[in-house]
């Protein structure tokens, strides 16, 4: 049985009330940090457990804490970013739905350890339901004197606001979000300075994501040394993955960092196989922003060994053989799958949410919308390939925010690994454009 | 930003006016600006959209200028800038649903609506929206209208939910 240190409960029935989560073991992560620990003791036991973060970057937690400027009598916040956005990631919406006082716990123990009394949960404000049940779940532990002033008689005060945001996908990046809770547009800041330093009101703030922030819970009952004994390596823990796609069983599932690849989609635990009768094409990893890969690369490595669900393996040979594990947004794709469609889906979603910063993303992602639209619907040109490296390489790396680079890698990739379905657009518009068409050369399918 | 209905002045319920004056309360001094997002929320909530007077009238509330609430209604997609029906329904565009055939689903609908996308029934009462990714990547093809998902959409569903509503 694998270990589960986040959804250990989530089916036990009236979890997301106070009562049945106390009985559950909730909230003694609270006790035991404000009555036990120091706030350093607490940031010592999160960067012992290596957990990095959980949104998509993985950048190490406790790294993360432990720049927090502090100056003297400015206060400092903690933002928990849950602008889940990234298509093919859910993860985030399945954690608050199911267990809101899981991460209020998550908030409390944080925000006690960077000397945070003031902390904001950031939700996308498409998730209005979740958010009624956050408040509620917020109004509970305050009840209870989990939240407010003098919490537990300690002396500690912490209030918790729940921020709706306005639907736009940049305002998950840290900056943008930043902005976007400051009653703005969510356009990215300049870094640095980095939040850590200069963040919400100019003032030093950590932004985390909603399953980094839930495990800080766990680490604090258990240790950082238990979570680093999870997982292999530098992916410690368990990390929450949502599938989606052509597999028998979508859903989010917690994982230890290390299955194989071909566990996670075949096993009856998670994915339970490619639905029936249809084969493998092909694998988003980490959500939409991430490199796809072809499925014989994404289930072995090019020393013929199994691809890992971790951090270093799904990256293993860098772009050119690998991907990145990223929100562990988990999308299959069968045989009946066009690629060169989806490219162009997901491109016009960044296209679509680009804040308009910047020109090489701005301008960049409606030109490779435009370049992929017309190859899908049958007017590719000769060139239109090539164009469309040039113009994600122009992309990549040239914008303040990573929006430029999460446009131009599933076009790059798709290029790389599918270049011959982009072709056959090309070649044969007549065909292509006829409904369900779906190049069916020297495909690799497992 | 349309015109085209009567101007008449916004001004919150006195229970909503309760709620915008406890959300401006979580901020620092000074930084009630931070209160915009959710009270155009509450203004959408009643009065169906974000309508140019109640912009103004949530300007006048924050101390901010009109076109700081402008520039940010216009950037977020959740607000309408356009009076819209009683019904807006909201259908991911997005990869994941389109795999589980979320095209095929959403070309249905606007059948069944007689609508393209931005457009609104003549009856006023549903406003068919493209969004992209609801989160519910798993549980596609999904609409959302107000607070509430629809999901695992098939064609049988679309008309049991249509005729639900219609009622």
């Amino acid at each position: 049985m694998a270990t589960k240190i986040l959804t250990e409960h989530i089916n036990v029935p009236g979890i997301e009330t106070f009562d049945v989560y106390r009985k559950q073991g909730g909230y003694t992560a609270v006790e035991k940090a404000l009555k036990t620990m120091t706030p350093e003791a607490i940031v010592e036991e999160v960067k012992k457990a290596g957990v990095r973060g959980r949104g998509g970057a993985g950048f190490p937690m406790g790294m993360k804490w432990s720049f927090l400027a502090k100056p003297e009598g400015v206060p400092r916040y903690l933002v928990c970013n849950a602008d889940e956005s990234e298509p093919g990631t859910f993860k985030d919406h399945y954690l608050m739905k199911n267990l809101p006082h899981l991460l209020i716990e998550g908030m409390i123990v944080s925000s006690f350890a960077l000397g945070a009394n003031k902390s904001f949960i950031y939700v996308r404000g498409e998730l209005m339901y979740v958010i009624r049940i956050l408040e509620k779940a917020i109004a509970e532990a305050k009840a209870k004197g989990f939240l407010g002033k003098n919490i537990l008689g300690t002396g500690y005060d912490l209030e918790l606001v729940v921020q709706p945001g306005g639907g736009a996908y940049i305002c998950g990046e840290e900056t943008a979000l930043l902005e976007s809770l400051e009653g703005k547009r969510g356009n990215p800041r300049n870094k640095p300075p980095f939040p850590a330093v200069k963040g919400l009101y100019q003032c030093p703030t950590v932004v985390n994501n909603v399953e980094s922030i839930a495990t800080a819970s766990w680490i604090v009952n258990n240790g950082g040394d238990a979570y680093a004994a999870i997982g292999i390596g530098r992916s410690t823990g368990t990390k929450l993955i949502s599938a989606s796609g052509h597999i028998n069983k979508p859903g989010v599932y917690e994982i230890e960092l290390g299955v194989p690849v071909e566990d996670f989609i075949y096993a009856d635990e998670w994915c339970g196989g490619i639905r029936p009768g249809h084969k493998f094409k092909a694998l988003v990893a980490g959500g939409s922003s991430v490199p796809i890969l072809p499925a014989n690369l994404a289930l072995t490595l090019a020393n013929g060994d199994k691809r890992l669900m971790t951090y270093e393996s799904l990256s293993d040979g860098g772009f050119a053989t690998g991907t990145m594990l990223g929100s562990g947004g988990f999308i299959v794709f069968d045989e009946t799958s066009c690629i060169v469609r989806n490219t162009w889906n997901f491109s016009r979603f960044y296209h679509h949410e680009s804040c308009g910063q910047c020109s090489p993303c701005r301008e960049g992602t409606g030109w490779m919308e435009k370049v992929l639209h017309r190859i899908e619907y049958g007017h590719g040109h000769q060139q239109d390939i090539d164009l469309l490296v040039d113009v994600a390489k122009k992309i990549e790396g040239n914008t303040i925010c990573p929006l430029g680079d999460a446009a131009a890698w599933p076009v790059a990739s798709a290029i790389r690994h599918f270049r011959d379905e982009f072709q056959w657009h090309i070649d044969n518009p007549s065909e292509a454009t006829q409904p369900g068409a779906v190049y069916r050369g020297d495909m690799a399918l497992v | 930003m349309s015109t085209t209905v009567e101007n008449k002045p916004v001004v919150f319920t006195p229970e909503r006016l309760t709620k915008a004056q406890e959300i401006i309360a979580n901020y620092p001094d000074g930084r009630q600006k931070s209160a915009l997002l959710p009270l155009l929320h509450l203004l959408q909530e009643q009065e169906g959209w974000t309508s140019p007077e109640g912009m103004d009238y949530v300007a006048r509330l924050l101390s901010i200028q009109p076109i700081e609430v402008y520039e940010v209604a216009t950037f977020y997609t959740m607000y309408h800038i356009d009076p819209v029906g009683k019904h807006v329904i909201e259908y991911c565009r997005t990869g994941p649903c389109c795999l589980m055939g979320g095209e095929e689903v959403y070309a249905h609908l606007k059948q069944r609506l007689g609508i393209d996308t931005g457009q609104t029934t003549v009856d006023g009462q549903f406003t068919l929206k493209e969004v992209e990714c609801l989160a519910a990547c798993g549980m596609g093809p999904v609409f959302q209208i107000r607070e509430k998902y629809y999901m695992n959409l098939t064609n049988e569903r679309v008309d049991e939910i249509i005729d639900e509503l219609s009622k």
